[in-house]
């Protein structure tokens, strides 16, 4: 890794879509610009491993995903400096930045920080979620990516939302087998409807029909699926399903993926003190932000789909605005390549009709706020009924909750259980999500080692608060 | 006489606890809390239970509120998840096994005897895994910590149970005497009470500047952070004689680690930032005491907004200036254990007008002509 020094004009984290878009722009038109990322190459996670793959041949992840090697080409020459395999585990008001990388933890500041975390699967908490064979169709999707790696024996896919149909795509173009997909999407579709024409001039709308076509042909899709168990003693054995229309069915199984969309990964900007908002379409918490992804502190910036889902196209575009915003703040004169408003009308392209994915797609309301017995915090091993029985009790926030049952304070921090337990606890009262709120989320927003922070180097209110203690 | 209505200000652990005591005694008691119960320092801090190496002052408070730690599910229904697995404070050096070695003697004289003395050998036997180079510590063994927020929540509960009524949302904007009785303006509405308890924390020196008695309460923001899981390798509570740390393994195997240093706050908008260079400091203490730390996994730090006062020592006891107002707070970052205790304290100087626990080190007129800080 290339020297880290102690300020840069412009920090980026995060190498998806957003980033790559937001350090090029930045870089290219001179400004000291830093790019962290967790992985060990570009691309984020739609474009996963997009120098690297073993999967050379273009058909079996789609040209989707090669559109994604001219942005990490870009990006390379751009003259940023890259850290791949950082970890950000905290940002301040004042921009400073606490990062590990290889084991070693720094403090560092900039200008202007844009973050381009992207988005987080959400939680599908089902009886027996948690037991081996049961993962999410984004962690298959990256073995898939990054390894080549394929599910071995009986494989069924659970859950809605569009890329759902994209993993089954990639994954039986990859040769995988797949046994059944048990769609959950509620089919009440009336909601949505409102939304379809502008859907209709979407670019995604082709697109989508013609992978749901591809994978229907070769799938049994079972669909308007209501209830959901994995089933086993070790490991999962079976998924038992039921619809409308149906009794209990049961498949066997080796493999059970899950997935009911993604949501921003609003850790690192909810722990800066970015002020974030429930979204009624996106079932979820996203920042409030201006037009070029700014928030209300001075310097900081969302792009990608952290700032809300909107997909690998309008990421782009926003980092983009994001990376322009920040020129225009710290260097107004440098000339640029792109232009605002084309950038601007390429964002809104790509975000037309959104809203008919997003209301067509919400996930069901018993997969979101699950049955008392279902765990909610895997882990600290907290379940449903639990959370129900201490909102009773007069714990009528988050917090109180994570005091109480410590539900979120593992090491995932809340990212596997924050929006069940938010949602639980509207429920049980009868207010609206916006109204609970979330976890307050407190860096280290991952995990560092106590080695690491032993580490950094001493600064003077280290020697100070040393002086008063 | 029958007794008082009373207001509280503040539904942190000592207003709630005021207010259970206070209820207890026949009191028809309002607490009115700015934000909700528990939300700041009572709901997050360490939970320590100690008598340990407190100011001499408070030794006695500390004595009786151990007593009603080790049978507090009589007084709340709940047991707080309080245990008593001891407290230890580590000596690294010979010079600091002296200066432990004279607070000892020094209790001694005064006739307590919860601190014990012990050489390497014992603090090997109590604390395995404490690094080679510790030469001995002070045992105490009967203390231990409880659950902070789950401790206030049932203090709360318990009083509630009594009749107490709790207003959250209810930030107190403005309080005056009007004849026999205080008119007490909040968020929430205007109450009216013959007594008001001012246990409104980093905020409680605006109650006393609004008396007329100001106090020199600095804000403060301790900081702690917590581990991932690991076997299970300590009990008690350790601290260190040398310097700031508070270190505790929760039975789920989770280690926290806290003790003075200390974040940024903003007591107007609640919010509090973190000073990693301070953690750092305490990331260090554990590398060199408790080598098997190095490798956990750090998940979380957090910080709860509190008072300080210059003496580090609480104000509690009646007002200088205002007949019917008693105050409790200023606990300087030790005050959770002695929140059961306190709150009989204050009962007693409200229903009765005196307590035999010494309190007069605590008189809030102490500050009058010092120096603001």
């Amino acid at each position: 890794m290339s020297e880290l020094r102690d300020a840069y004009d412009v920090a980026v984290v995060g190498a998806g879509p957003a980033g790559l878009a937001a350090a090029t722009v930045c870089a290219r038109a001179g400004l000291a610009t830093l790019l962290f990322d967790e992985q060990p190459a570009p691309g984020g996670q739609i474009y996963r491993s997009i120098t690297t793959t073993p999967l050379k041949r273009a058909t079996i992840l789609g040209a989707d995903y090669c559109a994604g090697t001219a942005l990490a080409q870009n990006f390379l020459a751009s003259g940023a400096q890259y850290v791949p395999g950082a970890t950000v585990w905290n940002l301040t008001r004042e921009r400073e930045i606490g990062v590990s990388v290889a084991g070693s933890a720094r403090l560092l500041t900039a200008g202007r920080v844009i973050l381009a975390t992207g988005a987080l699967e959400r939680p599908f908490p089902i009886p027996g979620w948690t037991l081996p064979g049961v993962m999410t169709a984004g962690a298959g999707q990256i073995l898939l990516k990054s390894s080549g790696l394929i599910p071995e024996g009986r494989t069924v896919i659970a859950g809605c939302g569009p890329l759902l149909w994209l993993i089954a795509w990639q994954y039986l173009n990859a040769g995988a087998r797949i046994d059944a997909i048990l769609e959950t999407v509620k089919g009440d579709g009336a909601a949505s409807w409102r939304h379809a024409a502008a859907f209709a001039t979407s670019p995604y709308l082709l697109k989508g029909l013609r992978m749901m076509l591809a994978v229907r042909r070769r799938v049994r899709v079972v669909s308007k699926v209501t209830a959901l168990r994995a089933e086993g003693r070790d490991r999962v054995e079976a998924v038992a399903y039921r619809t409308a229309r149906e009794t209990e069915q049961r498949l066997p199984v080796d493999n059970l993926f899950l997935h009911q969309g993604v949501v921003p990964n609003v850790n690192l900007a909810m722990a800066a003190g970015i002020e974030h908002r429930w979204d009624d379409a996106q079932l979820c918490f996203a920042p409030a932000l201006d037009a070029d992804g700014g928030s209300a502190i001075p310097g900081i910036a969302i792009a990608g789909d952290g700032a809300g889902i909107a997909g690998a196209e309008a990421a782009q575009a926003r980092g983009m605005l994001a990376g322009l915003a920040a020129v225009r703040a710290l260097r107004p004169n440098a000339a640029v390549l792109e232009d605002v408003n084309a950038v601007r009308a390429r964002l809104a392209r790509f975000t037309r009709g959104r809203a008919f994915l997003d209301v067509y797609y919400q996930p069901a309301p018993q997969f979101r706020r699950p049955a008392r017995d279902t765990l909610v915090c895997r882990c600290e091993e907290v379940t449903a009924g639990q959370i129900v029985d201490t909102v009773a009790l007069g714990c009528t926030g988050t917090n109180q909750m994570k005091a109480f049952l410590r539900c979120g304070m593992g090491p995932c921090q809340g990212r596997e259980c924050g929006l069940t337990v938010t949602e639980l606890i509207a429920q049980a009262r009868g207010v609206a999500q916006q109204e609970v709120g979330y976890y307050r989320l407190r860096p280290p927003v991952k995990p560092i080692t106590l080695g690491e922070l032993a580490g950094l180097p001493k600064n003077e209110a280290a020697l100070r608060s040393v002086a008063r203690g | 006489m029958s007794p008082p209505d009373v207001i509280v200000i503040g539904g942190g652990l000592h207003g709630c606890s005021a207010a259970l005591h206070l209820a207890r005694r026949g009191a028809h008691v309002t607490v009115l809390e700015k934000d909700h119960v528990g939300r700041h320092a009572s709901g997050v801090n360490a939970g320590g239970v100690r008598r340990l190496g407190r100011h001499l002052a408070e030794v006695p408070l500390a004595v009786a509120a151990m007593e009603l730690w080790h049978r507090i599910g009589d007084l709340v229904d709940d047991d707080c998840g309080f245990e008593s697995h001891g407290q230890v404070k580590v000596a690294e050096n010979d010079r600091e096994f002296a200066t432990l070695r004279a607070r000892v003697d020094e209790l001694t004289r005064l006739g307590f005897t919860h601190e014990e003395l012990i050489d390497r050998a014992a603090l090997k036997e109590i604390l395995p895994a404490i690094s080679d180079h510790c030469v001995g510590a002070i045992a105490c063994r009967a203390d231990g910590a409880a659950n902070p927020y789950r401790t206030t929540l049932s203090f709360n509960r318990k009083a509630e149970s009594l009749g107490v009524r709790f207003i959250e949302s209810a930030a107190v904007t403005a309080l005056a005497r009007n004849g026999r009785v205080w008119r007490v303006e909040s968020g929430a509405g205007r109450h009216e009470a013959a007594v008001v308890v001012n246990c409104a924390g980093a905020w409680a020196d605006r109650v006393a500047a609004a008396l007329g008695e100001p106090v020199p309460l600095e804000p403060i923001a301790p900081m702690l952070m917590i581990t991932a899981p690991l076997p299970l390798f300590v009990k008690p509570v350790v601290g260190a004689a040398g310097r700031p740390l508070s270190f505790k393994q929760f039975r789920n195997g989770t280690v926290l680690i806290g003790g003075g240093h200390r974040g940024r706050v903003d007591r107007d908008t609640n919010r509090t930032e973190l000073d990693f260079a301070g953690l750092a400091e305490s990331a260090r203490t554990v590398w060199d005491l408790f080598p098997v730390m190095r490798a956990a996994q750090v998940v979380r730090a957090w910080a709860g907004i509190e008072a300080r006062m210059p003496d580090d020592i609480p104000v509690i006891g009646a007002s200088s200036t205002s007949e019917g107002v008693f105050h409790a707070f200023g606990f300087s970052a030790h005050g959770f254990a002695l929140g059961p205790i306190v709150g009989a304290i204050v009962a007693e100087l409200v229903t009765g007008g005196k307590t035999n626990l010494p309190i007069a080190p605590f008189r809030i007129d102490r500050f009058v002509g010092r120096a603001e800080t």
